[in-house]
């Protein structure tokens, strides 16, 4: 069998987690669904500019180059980010904005588009900093890049013992969310 | 003869000194040795354990007593005796450590590693030989050498002011800061014997006559020459501030004990704030 | 304290912290280092994780003071560990050298990035692989080991405190910026499980004892500063009884001595890991992050029916001479990929010697080198011409 690598790109700013988002998935993919995960963050200019991104590849075997040069998924948590990043998804990709966010530019045909107002949605609860877990939510349920109960067990290894509980409550919000698009479209397709 | 010379009682000192590496590299005349005698002195004197005490020093002349002392001793790189010292005595708090070296070792080369070491009150014992310039490599101008002297990189006079290393030193934190001559031998010893006895950073400067190379080309006649001029122009001021404790040939040249004082050092606050071993509250009082 | 030192389990974590926790699995329990990028989480984590386990941590006023500080600790008898980059590299070059001529147990971490001077901090390189050779004046043998995953920098750690200990030599750990922070699954297996060597210990009486005569594997076995024997340490040339000696013959055989300790033990120091060299025409030589790309390319020409092997490089120093000279002799070409423009690629031709072609995929620093231009390499070796 093909070995087959997924590889997700988080691109944002500096503030909105997008490396703890990265590491998350990573770890929820190493430890919890036995498979090999490498995470990468970007360093360099992009660091000047307040802009931020992490890279995950995720595969059942050894992984190499460890590197997303064209990534499968892309999440974009801020305009820049998406100008930025938008052009290297590939062909046939998932495209996720924070719809509040970002405004998005002409797309390739092919592409998965989702949006989700992770932040908006985060607000809401009274969490403005746990956007990225309500992105991990809906990225989890839309993709299935990681299985759910894995994403889980990485959030309470990751954050602060004191907001596990409201981290948990963003992730299935988010979950939600997805849940309810993905039921959406197949009721359109339909 | 051969047998004769076997029977004769050994010198008091041999059994602080790798006997076997006799004779020493100093120059007669050169104040390097009896310096030495006092630091060896002082041991005796305390009844040291001598496998619990360690002596690591940097390049030049004064850096070689670490090869004639039989204790455990390190002649590390230029400069960074003190940076040594400092891993050694904290892996090991129950050794004490003895740092010798000279002018330009401890404060040219080495400057930085000194204030920092002074600032972390590192417990170790400094003894700083100046003897204001380099002597071992004939004699170039050194962080100690006074305005205007002649040096084989300053030929006509050094343009620079030298430092005040007691005072540095005691700006930096050292709990004990004491200057003496290598004329003032008894109060030398007792005053390495009490800086060996402190916790924390001490620091004593002792000036040492360089006959063969400083004084030559400074015409500062012989040795004996030389420590009369000590004799004549030094003035114990103790616990005066070592600001105003200065090193001038043609004037005053104040020796004494400058500082005694009591502060925590990096291990007492290490073991407070960082392992929470003691009350934090304990360390601050002495701090205070 | 012991269950603190070896936290069993798996984890998701960067290069850096795994180095980390190889060295106090290891038994390291000082650190002295100053902060640098990128290799700053070193310290940062042997900052928490060093009270812990009863050990010290202390960030002096430079690199050249970390490099001083972890000899003197070494020699207290505690295992002593320092990390940095390029620059603080630099800095530390004159005690690597005083550690190697004292035979002092060490390691430094070096998690390269691009040079030289300030360079790129943020990216990486492996641009320092010379200079950790012949980075210190003189005629000397170095170890040094590459990882190329925080789990290698996890084991290589624990394995250079133990070349350390038992040649008595400083160890070279050659990371780089893209192994040190990106995270991957680290497995800390049970404490049982690692192996740990501690140096030798004298126990003839100090009357007499020669410090610095060569043990039977040719490393002298020397006290800890504390033990009663009362020595002399020297970075002046020395003898046996670690007296300085200023004479030629005396410096013939100390050198001798230093480099021979390390030449007639290669055979047990050198790792080394080999992929399809039976079959192979030509093989990819590598070490560290490039060598991630390497495998890649390799896997990906030999689907493309090409009969390509790689070799894996974990101990850069001392160069495996012998097993590249036989490789010369049994392929066309030898291809080194390395983020410098040439270093390494200099032993691989001297090892050849002619006897096959060597090319070189290089990179100025900054990034890895991609897989597709390693794949252009082979195919570049293949279609080349004999070299000379």
């Amino acid at each position: 069998m093909k070995k087959r690598e997924r590889r997700i790109f988080f691109t944002g700013f500096g503030g909105q987690g997008i490396v703890m988002a990265g590491d998350i998935l990573g770890r929820a993919s190493a430890i919890y669904d036995g498979k090999h995960a490498t995470m990468t963050q970007n360093y360099g200019p992009e660091a000047r500019g307040g802009a931020c991104s992490s890279q995950v590849i995720i595969s059942d075997e050894e992984i190499l180059y460890p590197y997303v040069d064209r990534p499968e998924i892309l999440i974009c948590m801020s305009q820049e980010g998406y100008t930025k990043h938008v052009k290297n998804l590939v062909d046939d990709g998932t495209l996720i904005w924070d719809e509040d966010l970002v405004r998005p530019g002409k797309g390739n045909k092919s592409w998965n588009i989702l949006r989700v107002p992770a932040t908006r949605i985060a607000e809401e609860m009274g969490h403005k900093m746990m956007a990225n877990i309500v992105m991990l939510g809906f990225l989890t349920a839309v993709t299935g890049v990681a299985s759910a109960d894995a994403v889980r067990q990485a959030i309470k290894d990751s954050v602060p013992p004191a907001t596990v509980e409201a981290n948990m409550k963003a992730f299935e919000r988010g979950m939600e969310y997805g849940q309810a698009v993905l039921k959406s479209r197949s009721k359109g397709n339909g | 003869m051969r047998g004769k010379k076997r029977e004769l009682p050994g010198h008091p000192m041999d059994r602080l000194l790798r006997v076997d590496r006799i004779p020493h590299i100093w120059c007669s005349g050169c104040g390097i040795g009896t310096i030495f005698g006092g630091v060896l002195a002082a041991i005796q004197k305390l009844d040291i354990d001598l496998n619990k005490l360690a002596m690591v020093s940097g390049i030049g002349c004064t850096g070689r007593m670490a090869g004639y002392i039989k204790v455990d001793s390190f002649h590390t790189t230029h400069g960074r005796a003190i940076p040594f010292a400092t891993g050694l005595k904290l892996a090991r708090p129950d050794i004490k450590v003895i740092v010798a070296s000279g002018d330009g070792d401890l404060f040219a080369i080495g400057g930085n590693h000194l204030i920092h070491a002074a600032r972390r009150n590192i417990d170790m014992t400094v003894i700083c030989v100046n003897n204001l310039n380099y002597g071992m490599t004939g004699g170039q101008q050194a962080p100690s050498t006074p305005l205007g002297f002649k040096t084989t990189t300053t030929p006509e006079g050094s343009p620079e002011e030298p430092f005040n290393f007691c005072y540095l030193a005691a700006a930096c934190g050292a709990v004990y800061v004491a200057r003496w001559t290598a004329l003032h031998i008894r109060l030398l010893t007792n005053s390495i014997a009490e800086a060996l006895q402190k916790k924390g950073f001490t620091f004593i400067e002792i000036l040492c006559p360089c006959p063969s190379v400083f004084g030559r080309r400074n015409k500062m006649g012989n040795a004996l020459e030389t420590l009369k001029l000590y004799h004549d122009r030094s003035v114990i001021k103790n616990e005066i501030d070592p600001k105003e404790a200065g090193i001038d040939l043609f004037g005053e040249i104040v020796v004494g004990k400058f500082v005694d004082r009591e502060r925590p050092t990096f291990i007492d606050y290490y073991r407070s704030i960082v392992c929470h071993e003691t009350p934090e509250d304990n360390v601050i009082r002495i701090a205070r | 304290m012991r269950d603190k030192a070896v936290e069993k389990g798996i984890y998701f974590m960067n290069g850096d912290h795994a180095c980390c926790e190889g060295a106090i699995a290891a038994g390291c329990r000082f650190f002295a280092g100053y902060p640098i990028t990128p290799a700053t989480e070193v310290a940062e984590r042997m900052s928490i994780r060093l009270p812990q386990v009863g050990g010290i941590y202390i960030q002096m006023e430079d690199e050249i003071a970390s490099m001083a500080a972890i000899l003197g600790a070494s020699w207290g008898g505690v295992k002593a560990m320092t990390s940095t980059s390029g620059p603080g590299f630099s800095l530390m070059m004159e005690n690597i050298g005083l550690g190697v001529c004292t035979e002092t147990p060490c390691v430094i971490c070096n998690v390269q990035r691009a040079g030289p001077s300030t360079g790129l901090p943020t990216n990486v390189a492996q641009g320092d692989m010379m200079q950790a050779r012949w980075g210190s004046h003189g005629h000397y043998e170095i170890i040094a080991l590459s990882p190329s995953s925080p789990q290698e920098m996890f084991d290589m750690t624990i394995l250079a405190f133990n070349l350390s200990e038992e040649y008595r030599i400083p160890v070279l750990i050659m990371a780089d910026e893209v192994v040190g922070h990106m995270n991957e699954r680290v497995v800390i297996p049970d404490i049982e499980e690692i192996e740990i060597v501690n140096r030798a210990k004298p126990h003839a009486p100090p009357e007499g004892y020669l410090p610095y005569r060569p043990g039977p594997n040719g490393v002298p076995i020397l006290p800890n500063c504390g033990d009663g024997y009362r020595i002399h340490v020297t970075g002046l040339t020395h003898d046996e009884r670690g007296y300085p000696v200023m004479t030629a013959d005396a410096q013939a055989q100390m050198v001798e001595h230093l480099v021979n300790k390390i030449v007639l033990n290669r055979e047990k120091i050198i790792k080394t890991t080999s992929f399809y060299l039976d079959d192979a025409e030509v093989v990819v030589i590598s070490y560290g992050i490039t060598f991630r790309s390497a495998r890649s390319a390799v896997e990906q020409i030999r689907e493309a029916g090409v009969r390509a092997g790689l070799l894996k490089l974990d101990t850069v120093w001392p160069f495996p001479e012998e097993l590249v000279r036989s490789l010369a002799r049994n392929v066309k070409a030898l291809v080194v990929a390395e983020i410098n423009l040439g270093q390494m690629v200099r032993e691989v031709e001297r090892c050849a010697a002619g006897r096959c072609r060597v090319h070189l995929v290089p990179h100025h620093g900054g990034a890895v080198i991609r897989p597709e231009r390693i794949i252009e390499g082979i195919r570049a070796a293949l279609k080349r011409k004999r070299n000379r």
